[in-house]
């Protein structure tokens, strides 16, 4: 899979990052949430400066910090919301959109919401309650939270433009977009839920549950072309794979991690590669490709456990991989990417031949040459 | 109070002024886990009443203040890396190959060292507040400190250098950490016969110490010959050089200026008289040189103390020296857990029991804790404390502060992966409250249900009950409606599972199936005494169908359902004799006489055509 630089970022540890689209020429960048002594700090950085190529290609250099601001409260999630802009959710309640200023390469605060999340009564609530996850679609952006709230901001205006109050009796773990019109969350008791922000009801127009014991769930990604996939990472640390179209139960589990799964990405541009990270301190390469004979990855030399599932069939091109149940034909191959794992694995994002994640010993891991 | 640096001996203790006590007040103090909590008392200073009563402060006193200098989090964040491996590594090997293991480690905690030390070195030059500079300076050199000892040990203790590679090891170790040996070297080297000392300078491995003696003795009788013979007469400088070269005390002595510490002044010394020195002559050495070194002009610094312990092979004396002069426990702690993989320390049991290891290791960890994020690496220290590791996890692991669900999350994880059960009620217990408070039932519910706390899970039922008497109508019916296995877990989980069933089957218009699941919740005992009057009020509807939904069985076993709440039994609380009461009383028992009466009608006709 390429080389790994390890930035250790002693002033930082990471929460959530999410990488910049890679423009035309110019260095990939991303962006990381981490503590100082007193205070939390959104910082940029760049990990595609040049030179320090190996034989290979391969990147021996690290990430350099470009500019960096502080951070009222934990960063409990972040988005891109454009090139300049993220919006980033805070453990106080608050939502913020930072822009990064390119040319002079500072960020600035550019919007704020405070209080998006809160617990009772926004007047008298002392501390407010933590914004969990954060969706956009230019211009829009969604927030759910501890609360059990949904808002939906434009990032234009200062007022929310809807907000479903206890959407949910529970915490939110995470929301993202179904279609342009409808969200997916996630939340403490196990359910997944469609919501239509075109409807002024305050009820999800869908409800799905893992049969069973109510296991929280806390990360959810939508297949990028197929809208119907969802997948789904929950407190056992079983990915369960989501036909929405049809029925109430998930199509797949797969037992993954040994502990809480905290995120879930399919590649936004190779969506038969699916990530995902867990407190026990693994970082999962879900790759159901078909043409597995080709890939070279299944030859690394050690600290990678590689196991071997039975999923699709060639012909079925239109349906996706992660649909299928039959296990005649090829298998999905799944790495792990961490050689020695000690703490939890808490984010990562992928973009490209490009992955991040952060641990909690506070490093940032870089890994620009993911199929290589 | 606070830490003092190397430069401090031990009885100047500095003195630590509270900001903001009152001067004449006297104060008294209770130990944290990493800091002390002082208070104002009402007694002035001669322990008379002379204070007034007044507003009394509390004050939090920390004396880790290490953990809060940024830089160092890096240090903590991989040294806890390289201690787990260490940890879990190979104890099999022997011999040679385990310990070119531990000095692999040895020299990744160096590493470690090091690049923090320059971290740091960059932070001060770019720092524009004089107060930070010097702070990261005063860093900079204890961490430049603690790297010249760990290296002196690493040669001494951990690889145990033989006598020939010794003096090698001691080169390096002064050649790092001080620059001027070389320029002595480069001197030597421009002299004449360089071939000659070249061949001193071979001192490889290959050959053996005897060789190594034959061919030292050899060239320094050639050296004696050429200054007896006089070669260098008209020469001073190479005169002089070649004393050194004999090892020539004075002459060295007299090149002080380019030494800057004993040490370098002890190898200089070694490298010219006694090469093949073995480890345990060294103290000797040791002690001399810092005698002559310092003349008598200036007395030995902690530093110096902790170095001369290191070559009298004083482990202990070593680890208790710096355990005073340094101002956290890393490096002891850290240091002493090598050398005990080494098997170099005798169990020295100290007066409380548990092993001196252990013990650096819990105050170390210990003062992990205080920190909002670095507590999850002391987790993994106190596991490898077999004595009192549990113990102390299991007090510190209540006490962090859980400021989101997440960091809830992460520490119920530990706790739920040590079977610390009384932890994990305990935490589950507190967040579920908290979820109540603010009015969050399905996450208190979601708590309850993963510390398996059946009693809170009746809490948070009998809640959702009292707002659906108050309001009339269920809240969180996303919750309730998809309980699920959970359901079980508490009786009265079980009856709002099942209570809101009924009210969903009546909804759906399914009343025969309605009727009967309100039926078994009294009968079968599921429904609390207190909510069978809601119940029976919400048969009523179903006796007043056009239809006969109730089956004479049926409508006897609700009589008596009745009569049992109505009659005052002995023991059982008494009946609300109200009027709204009665009138919903009288109400049932003529709703259900009268579908008695229609029942037995139905059930007694013929159904003819």
């Amino acid at each position: 899979h390429g080389d790994v630089s390890a930035k250790f970022c002693s002033r930082r540890s990471a929460d959530a990052l999410r990488p910049l689209p890679p423009r035309l020429q110019s260095p990939d960048v991303f962006a990381t949430a981490g503590t100082t002594i007193c205070d939390n700090r959104i910082s940029i950085w760049s990990s595609g400066d040049l030179g320090n190529a190996g034989l290979n290609g391969e990147y021996h250099g690290e990430p350099r910090l470009l500019c960096d601001i502080q951070h009222n409260g934990d960063v409990m999630d972040m988005q891109f919301l454009d090139q300049e802009r993220i919006v980033v959710a805070s453990s106080t309640g608050t939502v913020t959109i930072f822009r990064h200023h390119q040319n002079n390469q500072t960020l600035s605060a550019n919007h704020r919401w405070e209080k998006a999340h809160y617990h009772v009564d926004q007047d008298t609530s002392c501390g407010g309650a933590a914004c969990t996850g954060v969706v956009c679609s230019n211009p829009e952006i969604v927030t759910v939270g501890e609360d059990g709230r949904i808002n939906l901001f434009r990032a234009d205006q200062k007022d929310a433009v809807r907000t479903i109050d206890n959407a949910d009796s529970s915490t939110l773990h995470a929301v993202t977009f179904l279609r342009t019109t409808e969200i997916l969350t996630v939340n403490s008791i196990g359910q997944l839920k469609i919501w239509d922000l075109r409807h002024q009801r305050n009820e999800p127009s869908q409800i799905f549950s893992l049969a069973g014991d109510r296991v929280p769930l806390h990360c959810v990604d939508r297949h990028p072309n197929q809208q119907h996939i969802v997948a789904t990472g929950g407190q056992d640390g079983m990915l369960s794979i989501w036909d929405i179209r049809q029925g109430t139960m998930p199509v797949s589990l797969l037992n993954a991690h040994e502990a809480e799964m905290w995120e879930v990405h399919f590649h936004p541009s190779d969506p038969d590669h699916l990530f995902t990270c867990s407190e026990d301190g693994s970082l999962w390469h879900w790759d159901a490709s078909t043409n597995v004979s080709e890939k070279p990855s299944f030859l690394h030399q050690g600290g990678r456990s590689t196991a071997y599932l039975s999923h699709s069939t060639i012909n079925q091109s239109v349906v996706s991989a992660w649909l299928s149940n039959d296990p005649t034909k090829d298998r999905m191959e799944i790495t792990n990417l961490i050689p020695n794992q000690t703490l939890s694995v808490n984010s990562l994002d992928v973009l490209g031949p490009c992955l991040v994640y952060g641990t909690d010993t506070e490093a940032i891991y870089v890994n620009r040459q993911l199929f290589a | 109070m606070g830490g003092a640096g190397p430069g401090a001996a031990d009885e100047h203790r500095p003195v630590t002024v509270v900001p903001g006590a009152v001067p004449r007040r006297q104060l008294c103090f209770a130990w944290g886990p990493a800091e002390v909590l002082v208070c104002e008392t009402l007694f002035g200073r001669a322990g008379t009443g002379e204070g007034a009563p007044s507003t009394s402060r509390v004050f939090v006193v920390r004396r880790d203040q290490d953990i809060y200098i940024q830089t160092l989090r890096k240090l903590f964040n991989e040294s806890h890396g390289i201690f787990m491996g260490l940890q879990r590594s190979e104890e099999e090997l022997a011999g040679k190959s385990r310990k070119a293991q531990l000095v692999q480690v040895s020299k990744n905690y160096r590493s470690v060292i090091r690049a923090c030390m320059e971290d740091m070195h960059q932070a001060a030059i770019s720092t524009r507040d004089p107060a930070l500079q010097g702070q990261y300076s005063t860093q900079v050199s204890i961490l430049s400190a603690m790297e010249l000892i760990w290296n002196l040990c690493e040669i001494l203790f951990v690889e145990a250098a033989a006598a020939g590679p010794l003096l090698l090891r001691l080169l390096d170790w002064v050649r790092l950490h001080v620059c001027d040996v070389d320029s002595m070297v480069r001197e030597v080297l421009s002299s004449e016969n360089p071939s000659k000392h070249k061949l001193f300078w071979n001192l490889g491995n290959t050959q053996t110490l005897t060789e190594l003696e034959l061919k030292w003795q050899h060239w320094h009788e050639e050296c004696q010959r050429y200054l007896q013979d006089g070669t260098f007469a008209s020469n001073p400088h190479m005169e002089s050089i070649c004393k050194i070269l004999l090892g020539d005390e004075d002459a060295i002595l007299e090149k002080k200026e380019l030494m800057t510490t004993w040490y370098h002044f002890l190898v200089t010394r070694l490298l010219y008289s006694h090469p093949t020195v073995k480890p345990m002559e060294l103290r000797f050495y040791a002690q001399s040189s810092m005698d002559l070194f310092l003349g008598g002009e200036s007395s030995p610094e902690p530093l110096d103390m902790i170095l001369m312990a290191a070559f009298e092979f004083e482990m202990h004396q070593v680890i208790k020296e710096c355990s005073i002069v340094l101002s956290n426990w890393w490096f002891v702690a850290h240091l002493t857990d090598l050398l005990d993989h080494c098997k170099l320390l005798q169990s020295h049991n100290l007066y409380f029991g548990s092993n001196m290891r252990e013990f650096l290791l819990l105050e170390y960890a210990s003062g992990l804790f205080s920190h909002h994020s670095l507590w999850q690496l002391g987790v993994d220290y106190f596991d490898h404390c077999p004595q009192y590791g549990r113990v102390y996890l299991e007090l510190h692991i209540e006490r962090i502060p859980l400021s989101t669900e997440q960091k809830a999350l992460k520490v119920l994880r530990i706790c739920e992966q040590r079977q610390m059960h009384e932890q994990v009620r305990s935490i589950c217990k507190i967040m579920a409250m908290k979820a109540l408070r603010n009015n969050r039932l399905g996450s208190a519910l979601s708590w309850s249900i993963r510390a398996k706390d059946a009693a809170f899970a009746t809490l948070i039922s009998d809640r959702f009950l009292k707002d659906y008497c108050e309001r009339g109508c269920f809240s969180d019916l996303d919750l309730i409606d998809n309980l699920g296995p959970s359901m079980l877990l508490s009786d009265r989980l079980t009856f709002l599972g099942k209570y809101r069933e009924f009210h969903r089957l009546y909804g759906e218009k399914r009343f025969p199936e309605a009727a009967r699941l309100l039926l078994t919740l009294m009968t079968a005992h599921i429904a609390p005494c207190s909510f069978w009057m809601t119940l029976l009020t919400d048969a009523l509807p179903l006796l007043e169908q056009k239809e006969v939904i109730f089956s004479a069985e049926q409508t006897y076993e609700l009589m008596r359902c009745l009569e049992d709440l109505t009659s005052p039994n002995p023991g059982s609380a008494p009946f609300q004799d109200d009027d709204v009461e009665t009138t919903k009383v009288e109400m049932l028992r003529l709703a259900l006489a009268r579908n008695l009466a229609r029942v037995i009608v139905k059930e007694g006709t013929v159904e003819g055509s």
